[in-house]
């Protein structure tokens, strides 16, 4: 009775040890798929190809987006309305959650990893907080003008030097925020342009890029000499063309450059403009089935996947960036929003809104190799963003 | 005298039935509720796809919010100018390629009333409870 006992007691003990040792693990092949109608995130594994959680009560995601902690345990979620959570990916749960806005659009974390930003609509303005416990260290209003009417802040993101930079849309201005003393951050300010939609920092962190829908073209500031100020690119793109009217704004972070060639969307234009990263001069154009949104590079840059704007929004295409050709069209769902590729790029993963589901394609073969069901799912954000700059 | 009084009477009937009849074949010509599918994806578009820039709660977001507090006193021929065909200088897009007149001026009175609580809960079904 007591060996018996002693044995159940020691099978306890020892199944209590091995789940121990299972919760154990790294999360570099972790992600999260933000449900945006159901305020929720599923996590998953880009290995198994499979979901492992769900964290609930997250507020209004729709356009909601998400940064790492640098050790890829925490994913930090901007809510359209205004919530800040920080997701522990291994226990599955809301670390902490502040309300920090009215009405938010997304966020940045510093280059060491110890600041949280945010960008704000209403309010409009950014907001640095603390990334261990979300204490909130700066708030900069987006002021402008005579009257100190506020802009909506758009297009922030992270750029070596503790610095994070972004647009005022409304005020057609761009901000460069040097946060090595995140109490008291030091700002610079720079003439852009008419409605800046979106801005991005290149891979190497030299290039602040920001698109505009009020004109033309778009903004350069030269990070490592932001004293030369902003200058125009790719002026007059749709010069002489009747301006088409755009059914979703295009996204400009995740661009794609291979070797010295950048792959932009066109706004308002089926067509993905090609540029040279050296003189910033347009190199060409290539036809694709819709407004483009989201123009992202596979990791080795030797593709380009494009997704599109309602009512092109069922399509994605793949171009072949030594060609500079659409080698594929493909239909993975309804109303596909977002596209991530797994961290060295052997597939992408793609968010069909109306189908409820996450496609993943084998990029070699472009051929669908899995699926995962999520609710109404729009964003797609794996760790391996913690290690990027401008992510 | 009498007679007189009738015939004036019918006449005023008569006169009253006709615009009446004129008024609802013209309403008729240009404001047909679509059909209940229909309004489903009309719907599903306000939420989802206005929804991008005017927020999935229509709390505002790059576009201005769009609850019935804030369109209140708008002439409802005005919102429907809008859906339809833009608003230059601004984002804002022009839907005529995709909406009809009738239908943008159910989907303003829709916005006006506020979208019933059962239609937002039927877009966003429930959880399931799987991983």
């Amino acid at each position: 009775m007591i060996i018996e006992r002693a044995c159940i007691a020691g099978a306890l003990i020892l199944t209590a040890l091995s789940s121990a040792h299972a919760q154990l693990r790294g999360t570099g092949d972790l992600g999260i798929v933000i449900e945006r109608a159901s305020g929720s995130v599923r996590i998953v594994d880009t290995s198994a190809r499979a979901p492992i959680g769900r964290v609930q009560n997250l507020g209004d995601l729709s356009h909601a987006s998400a940064v790492y902690s640098r050790d890829g345990r925490y994913a930090y979620v901007f809510g359209r309305d205004g919530g800040l959570s920080k997701v522990d990916l291994l226990q599955v749960r809301i670390e902490n959650r502040i309300m920090q806005a009215g009405n938010s659009i997304g966020g940045a974390i510093s280059q060491d990893g110890r600041v949280v930003a945010a960008q704000n609509y209403a309010p409009g303005g950014v907001k640095l907080f603390s990334a261990a416990t979300l204490e909130l260290l700066a708030d900069i209003p987006a002021t402008y003008g005579d009257s100190g009417q506020r802009s909506k802040v758009v297009g922030l993101a992270d750029a070596p030097g503790q610095r994070f930079v972004f647009s005022l849309f409304d005020a057609g201005e761009i901000w460069l925020l040097d946060a090595s003393d995140p109490r008291q951050p030091r700002i610079e300010k720079f003439p852009a342009g008419l409605q800046p939609y979106d801005g991005l920092v290149t891979p190497d962190g030299r290039w602040y890029v920001a698109g505009f829908y009020g004109e033309d073209g778009f903004a350069l500031l030269d990070l490592w000499h932001p004293e030369k100020g902003t200058r125009r690119v790719l002026q007059g793109y749709r010069q002489g063309e009747e301006k088409l009217p755009v059914y979703k704004m295009p996204h400009l972070r995740g661009w794609a450059v291979a070797g010295r060639r950048a792959f932009v969307p066109a706004i308002g234009r089926h067509e993905v403009l090609m540029l040279d990263t050296e003189t910033w001069e347009t190199t060409g154009r290539i036809a694709v089935a819709g407004q483009p949104v989201f123009v992202v590079a596979r990791p080795d840059a030797r593709q380009v996947w494009v997704s599109f704007a309602f009512p092109d929004n069922g399509k994605v295409q793949v171009i072949d960036t030594e060609t500079a050709e659409v080698v594929r069209t493909l239909e993975p769902g309804r109303a596909v929003l977002h596209m991530e590729f797994t961290p060295r790029g052997e597939a992408v993963w793609i968010s069909a809104r109306d189908d409820d589901r996450v496609i993943v394609y084998d990029t070699a073969s472009i051929e669908m190799v899995g699926q995962i069901a999520a609710d109404k799912p729009s964003g797609i954000f794996f760790t391996a963003r913690a290690g990027r700059i401008g992510f | 005298m009498r007679r007189r009084q009738i015939m004036k009477w019918s006449v005023e009937l008569g006169l009253g039935l006709v615009i009446l009849a004129w008024a609802t074949t013209a309403a008729a010509d240009t404001f047909r509720i679509p059909d209940s599918a229909r309004q489903q994806e009309l719907v599903h578009l306000l939420l989802q796809d206005c929804g991008a820039c005017h927020g999935l709660y229509l709390t505002g977001g790059l576009g201005p919010a769009l609850r019935p507090q804030d369109l209140r006193g708008k002439p409802v021929e005005s919102l429907r100018e809008v859906i339809l065909r833009g608003r230059p200088g601004t984002p804002m897009p022009g839907w005529q390629a995709f909406i009809t007149e009738s239908e943008a001026r159910w989907m303003v009175q829709t916005l006006l009333n506020g979208l019933p609580d059962e239609t937002r809960l039927s877009d966003e079904k429930g959880l399931s409870d799987d991983h």
